[in-house]
């Protein structure tokens, strides 16, 4: 056994089912247990909580607005609950831990495993401020058919869940599922209705799924302020100008310096200045605003 | 009766002094080489034999040994053709011993007897100059890569030729060393290239600061065009520079006839297909791989990703020392090779990441091995990286942009100036590194690369001091954060 198996963050706690938090007990199915890792009180699985999950193989956009979502929500005080999963899942809990916030993660497999390996130093920070927990014993693989009953408990945790993107036949269309029969509130993003990623999303928003457009859309349902997110930062001058061009879409730093008629040695600079600002990002090469346009100009 | 001549071993880039003795008995005519020779070297008995009687002199039908000194050392390839014949000639006393005296030998001989250029000439001349002796027997087109050690060459077209000269009957012409360096010319102008500013500017600041680079983008973007038109824009060499590349290009065999000297910052592009030996340097007597024939150069590596991960992680050493050693029973042979490491790769195996007119295909396993071959330790070698996108048609039908010559000054003059003293950072531009190292996930070494190559972007502006202003430009260079994470 390695020397971290033994680290009391790795130490696995058990919560018997009259334990559980009173959200999760009222589900249709609720688990006999809940496994935990992590040093904080298992009482944050009682506070005000949101979902935020979505496709695995997300696009650069779904990151970001995940990663922003997790981030402002998790600010605002609410603990942010996910599936430690590639793409949108570890982007929301990235987000919440950029923010100091709290964050949960919920595991389709035995809870002594990080699935998937390669997000084994998230789960590690999450442990820190937050919990995984899981329903199953160490040891348990992860397998395809145990990730629905994952999924029951991560909607089962929260009264609010947030879809990003979702392909047609989607894990993440499980959860909403889930959280409709338990009555909880549904957000689904939307998204271009000619990509793929979106076409879940966008079924949900045709059934009756509230459309989400800023994080206060959220913030609002638990009654807490919308001001709680920091307001735009100040940039220099160059900066403004770069974001302003940015409200009307990702562009290359090439279009964007001929757009702004900046030189490229002063444009790099002011990407990164937006960037460290959190008020832009780079995928791909492109760059993109990260907060909607509303909350620069407000 | 015995006589002796001296050449040169290449050990590494190190020339071993030779000596080549012959010996000739009364017995059945015979002839043997010993002294460690190696294949090509010892089917010299056959060259020799015919070079000397088609030069119309005369083969001794006698018992010939001849002994390549000292015996342990290896003796590869056919530069000793000549100085055997030499030998073979003095001992059966058809030139004195006497007028062998002060001269070095090395050539390959052709079955006519004419003499023909071998590789590591320079290196054969630089150790016959330190031991004293003053002139080189050498093929007439090897003679101005000789004369750049500061020996006299002998150069030869034909055998006869070193006989006559031996007997005092025939005297080369005088060689007059060049003295200016070469202007390099040919080499692919920036000009070409429309658009694509951003990648320019990275390009720019990679020759300032010496930094490594890698272009990462969708094919077809310009990737690779960009990386060639870095030695453009790079400072020229200077002579003991241009003097150390064109030892190491010798003794690989790859200098053109005629020119010797090599004044162009090197571009080597090995493909992905190259085993690790060729890129590092190896066989059993070492010989330099590319990394070293890039030495003040540039090291091309197109599709990083498609390169064997053990080759990728076989250029740290040198990446770190600017040399790489090469271990062998007989010894060890050290290669300089402090060369600028240009890179290109694809965002995604499809490659279709990136492109706003493609839908990439890619899993996210596949995705994911792709990245994972690029370890962190390996991307943290690259000062710069640079997201190349595909430029807009509009981009392409621009007017011409700024050529080489104009860059180079610039670079030149920066050069210059991080020579004399590297600007510091001033308060604001250290406020803002600490401020970047708590919210992005910069590793310490990372934090180190952006510091550098701020100096670089200050010293290219002329400023005498780093300001925010050129550090920001230097932070927007780093790691993208997914590469960083997936590595």
């Amino acid at each position: 056994m390695s020397a971290a198996a033994v680290e009391p963050i790795r130490a696995v706690r058990r919560l018997r089912r009259r334990d559980l938090p009173e959200l999760l007990q009222q589900i249709h199915d609720p688990p006999r247990s809940l496994f935990l890792r992590g040093g904080p009180d298992p009482e944050i699985l009682a506070r005000p909580a949101v979902a935020i999950v979505g496709a695995r193989a997300c696009s650069p956009y779904g990151a970001q607005v995940a990663r922003m979502l997790g981030r402002e929500l998790a600010a605002a005080g609410l603990v942010v609950v996910s599936g430690l999963a590639r793409g949108i899942d570890g982007e929301a809990h990235r987000g919440a831990l950029d923010a100091g916030g709290v964050t949960v993660a919920v595991l389709g497999c035995g809870i002594d495993r990080d699935y998937p390996a390669a997000h084994s130093e998230l789960a590690r920070r999450i442990c820190e401020r937050g919990l995984v927990v899981s329903e199953y014993e160490p040891g348990v693989e992860p397998a395809p058919w145990r990730f629905p009953a994952r999924n029951r408990i991560i909607a089962g945790l929260t009264a609010v869940t947030v879809i990003v993107e979702a392909r047609e036949r989607s894990g993440a269309l499980i959860t909403a599922d889930f959280a409709l029969e338990d009555g909880r509130e549904v957000f689904a993003v939307p998204g271009e209705i000619t990509g793929t990623l979106s076409t879940g999303t966008n079924r949900l928003l045709r059934q009756g799924a509230t459309p989400l457009t800023t994080a206060d859309d959220v913030l609002e349902l638990f009654g807490l302020a919308a001001s709680q997110r920091a307001r735009a930062p100040t940039v220099g001058p160059s900066a403004t100008a770069v974001l302003e061009r940015l409200a009307d879409g990702a562009a290359s730093a090439d279009e964007l310096s001929r757009t702004t008629g900046l030189d490229p040695g002063p444009l790099a600079a002011a990407l990164a200045e937006l960037e460290l600002a959190r008020l832009a990002s780079e995928a791909d090469g492109r760059y993109r605003a990260v907060v909607p346009p509303l909350a620069s100009t407000t | 009766m015995l006589a002796r001549t001296i050449t040169h071993a290449l050990v590494g880039l190190d020339a071993r002094r030779v000596e080549v003795e012959a010996h000739l008995q009364n017995g059945l005519p015979a002839f043997a080489i010993v002294g460690l020779p190696d294949r090509a070297c010892q089917e010299a008995k056959q060259r020799v034999r015919s070079g000397i009687t088609s030069a119309e002199l005369n083969w001794p039908d006698r018992r010939l040994t001849v002994n390549l000194a000292p015996a342990e050392l290896r003796k590869e390839g056919s530069g000793f053709d000549l100085p055997i014949a030499l030998a073979v000639l003095a001992a059966s006393r058809q030139v004195t011993e006497e007028s062998l005296r002060g001269h070095a030998s090395v050539g390959e001989l052709a079955l006519d007897g004419r003499v023909r250029p071998v590789a590591g000439v320079l290196a054969a001349a630089e150790g016959a100059k330190e031991q004293g002796l003053s002139r080189l027997f050498c093929a007439a087109s090897s003679a101005p890569e000789a004369a750049l050690a500061g020996i006299e060459p002998v150069p030869l077209h034909h055998l006869a030729e070193a006989a006559s000269y031996l007997r005092g009957e025939w005297q080369p012409e005088p060689f007059d060393e060049p003295d200016d360096l070469p202007v390099p010319e040919g080499l692919p102008d920036l000009a070409d290239v429309r658009g694509q500013e951003r990648a320019r500017r990275a390009l720019e600041l990679a020759a300032a600061g010496g930094h490594n680079l890698l272009l990462a983008g969708p094919p077809g973007t310009g990737k690779t065009m960009l990386a060639r038109r870095l030695p453009g824009i790079l400072p020229p060499l200077t002579r003991d520079e241009a003097l150390e590349v064109t030892r190491i290009h010798s003794v690989a065999g790859l200098l053109p006839p005629g020119r010797p000297l090599v004044a162009a910052p090197p571009f080597r592009a090995p493909h992905h297909t190259a085993s690790a030996p060729a890129i590092v340097g190896g066989g059993s007597g070492p010989r330099p791989g590319e990394a070293s024939l890039a030495h003040r150069g540039v090291l091309f590596l197109d599709e990083l990703a498609e390169f064997p991960r053990p080759t990728l992680e076989a250029l740290r050493q040198p990446l770190e020392d600017g040399a790489i050693s090469i271990a062998r029973v007989e010894g060890k042979a050290t290669f300089p090779a402090r060369f600028q490491l240009v890179a290109t790769m694809n965002l995604c195996p499809c490659g279709a990441r990136g492109d706003p007119a493609a839908e990439c295909s890619c899993s996210t396993q596949r995705l994911a091995t792709y990245r994972d071959k690029l370890s962190r330790a390996l991307l943290d070698r690259f000062d710069l990286l640079v997201t190349v996108p595909r430029p807009r048609a509009l981009e392409l039908a621009a007017a011409p942009s700024e050529a080489s010559e104009l860059v180079r000054k610039r670079v030149v003059a920066a050069r210059e100036r991080l020579r004399e003293r590297r600007p510091p950072r001033n308060e604001a531009a250290d406020a803002l590194l600490s401020r970047a190292v708590e919210r992005l996930p910069l590793s310490a070494r990372g934090r180190a690369r952006v510091a550098r190559v701020s100096a670089t972007v200050a010293a290219l502006a002329g400023a005498e001091e780093v300001g925010p202003e050129h550090l920001a430009e230097a932070l927007s260079f780093r790691t993208p954060t997914e590469l960083a994470a997936a590595a």
